[in-house]
């Protein structure tokens, strides 16, 4: 069970730390500044941010430390745009999501849309070329924000070249060749906001977020913009499920690390809306791989509570117990045996972007 | 000479002194800034050497139009001020 834990925000990155039952924060980098995501320390101690500077560009910091001292790296970096090119300016935008893949490379998802990968731990960073010159990259849009991006990141523990990664508005792509070519991976799944002749359009679709099972890493669970998805046989075909209450919206989703049958959401009022249902916040969670959920509600807020749980806001640890959640208006919550109860572990932090353990 | 002069705002990230410099046009003595600094381009400049969009460039006191070429002549006693654009409130 983690006892140390991270939280990106608009303003700063809180390290968090766990004594007992209970969560506290230990210090805090960047304040002042909006950390839009980190990649949790390594092993060794390394561990990175990024950082969205309001008029200066996005920028990257590396630990050597767990977070005590910090240096400025390179950040991804654009080609020249070619004259006539269509589709968002080629411009870092934001860095949205960082995961670690095999033998030590890093892998960056942004918006407008690029994938950008790092053998060195972020002093040089690579396009990815295949990826970014998909011929069908030209009808992906923005969800969330104006130019479309990279939010999900699952590499595949099992096999070292695969990584499956989604985009608002873009859908699912998986490589399974460490970027060199890659495949759409979103059939099954529906979009009702396009014409119903496009409505599986595999290039329109808006998975709000992906997680991988990652001891079943054929399973993949989504928060799609019009409702929960599923895959057994790594994003191959999606199944809908359509059984969680109060609502199937929502942005964020976690997975139990040893049993793909067992995932978490945070239920939002669709689409105009974007609060919780009854202004009462509630995680939904099921054990049967969608056949049934339970609605959680114990320790959380049950009357005008309008937190809203973006994509990034709620992470599950290693045991499949312990989790946190945190809200656009600054709360974080704390459960440790799978989300039966939650305690409130700070009401007034900045809006979370993101929530990691380790 | 003309001599570029950064927000010092920058300084919360980023050495930016003043720098005198014998360009004749804005992006050159941007270039003479970076040369000893090359952190800084990242700061003022986007992926494709355009003017940040928040980022905005006075020479002699009046705003520069051209955010892209940024081909501005420069007077031998030309004042270049790189500061942050406000938005919002």
């Amino acid at each position: 069970m983690s006892d140390r834990a991270w939280a990106a925000t608009r303003k700063g990155l809180f390290e968090l730390r766990r004594v007992g039952a209970l969560w506290r924060v230990e210090r805090v980098s960047f304040l002042g500044e909006p950390v839009t995501m980190l990649l949790a320390p390594q092993a060794d101690g390394r561990m990175l941010a990024a950082l969205n500077l309001g008029h200066f560009g996005v920028k990257l910091h590396a630990s050597d430390d767990a977070g005590v001292h910090w240096r400025e790296v390179s950040v991804p970096t654009y080609p020249p745009q070619p004259d006539g090119a269509t589709g968002p300016a080629w411009k870092l935008v934001q860095v949205w999501s960082l995961a670690m893949g095999a033998a030590g490379r890093v892998w960056a998802g942004t918006l407008p849309g690029g994938l950008f990968w790092s053998d060195d731990f972020g002093s040089q960073w690579s396009l990815c070329e295949a990826l970014w010159q998909q011929p069908g990259r030209s009808e992906w849009f923005g969800g969330g924000y104006d130019v479309p991006g990279i939010h999900s990141l699952c590499p595949h523990a099992q096999r070292p070249g695969t990584l499956l990664l989604g985009i608002s508005s873009g859908g699912a792509w998986e490589t399974t060749d460490d970027g060199r070519s890659w495949q759409q991976r979103s059939r099954g799944m529906r979009a009702t906001y396009m014409p119903p002749e496009r409505a599986e359009d595999p290039d329109v679709q808006d998975p709000h977020l992906i997680v991988r099972c990652p001891s079943q890493p054929a399973v993949l669970w989504c928060q799609h913009h019009n409702g929960i998805w599923r895959s057994t046989d790594g994003g191959q075909q999606w199944v809908e499920v359509t059984t969680a209450p109060l609502s199937s919206f929502g942005f964020t989703v976690a997975v139990h690390p040893q049993d793909p049958d067992c995932a978490w959401f945070v239920p939002a009022q669709a689409d105009e809306k974007r609060v919780p249902v009854g202004a009462a916040l509630v995680v939904n969670r099921t054990r049967d791989g969608g056949r049934s959920f339970e609605t959680l509600s114990s320790g959380l807020p049950q009357s005008h509570c309008y937190d809203l749980v973006y994509r990034h806001g709620l992470a599950v640890d290693a045991d499949g117990r312990q989790l946190l959640m945190g809200s656009t208006t600054g709360s974080l919550w704390a459960s440790s045996d799978g989300g039966e109860h939650w305690s409130t572990v700070a009401a007034h932090l900045p809006p979370v972007f993101a929530l990691r353990f380790g | 000479m003309p001599t570029v002069h950064f927000t010092p705002q920058l300084r919360r990230f980023v050495d930016a002194p003043s720098v005198q410099t014998s360009a004749g046009h804005l992006r050159a003595a941007l270039e003479d800034a970076f040369a000893g600094n090359p952190r800084l381009r990242g700061y003022v400049l986007d992926d494709q050497g355009h003017l940040r969009a928040n980022v905005v460039v006075f020479v002699d006191g009046e705003r520069s139009q051209d955010r892209q070429a940024l081909v501005q002549a420069l007077a031998p006693a030309s004042q270049v001020h790189v500061l942050q654009a406000l938005s919002g409130g």
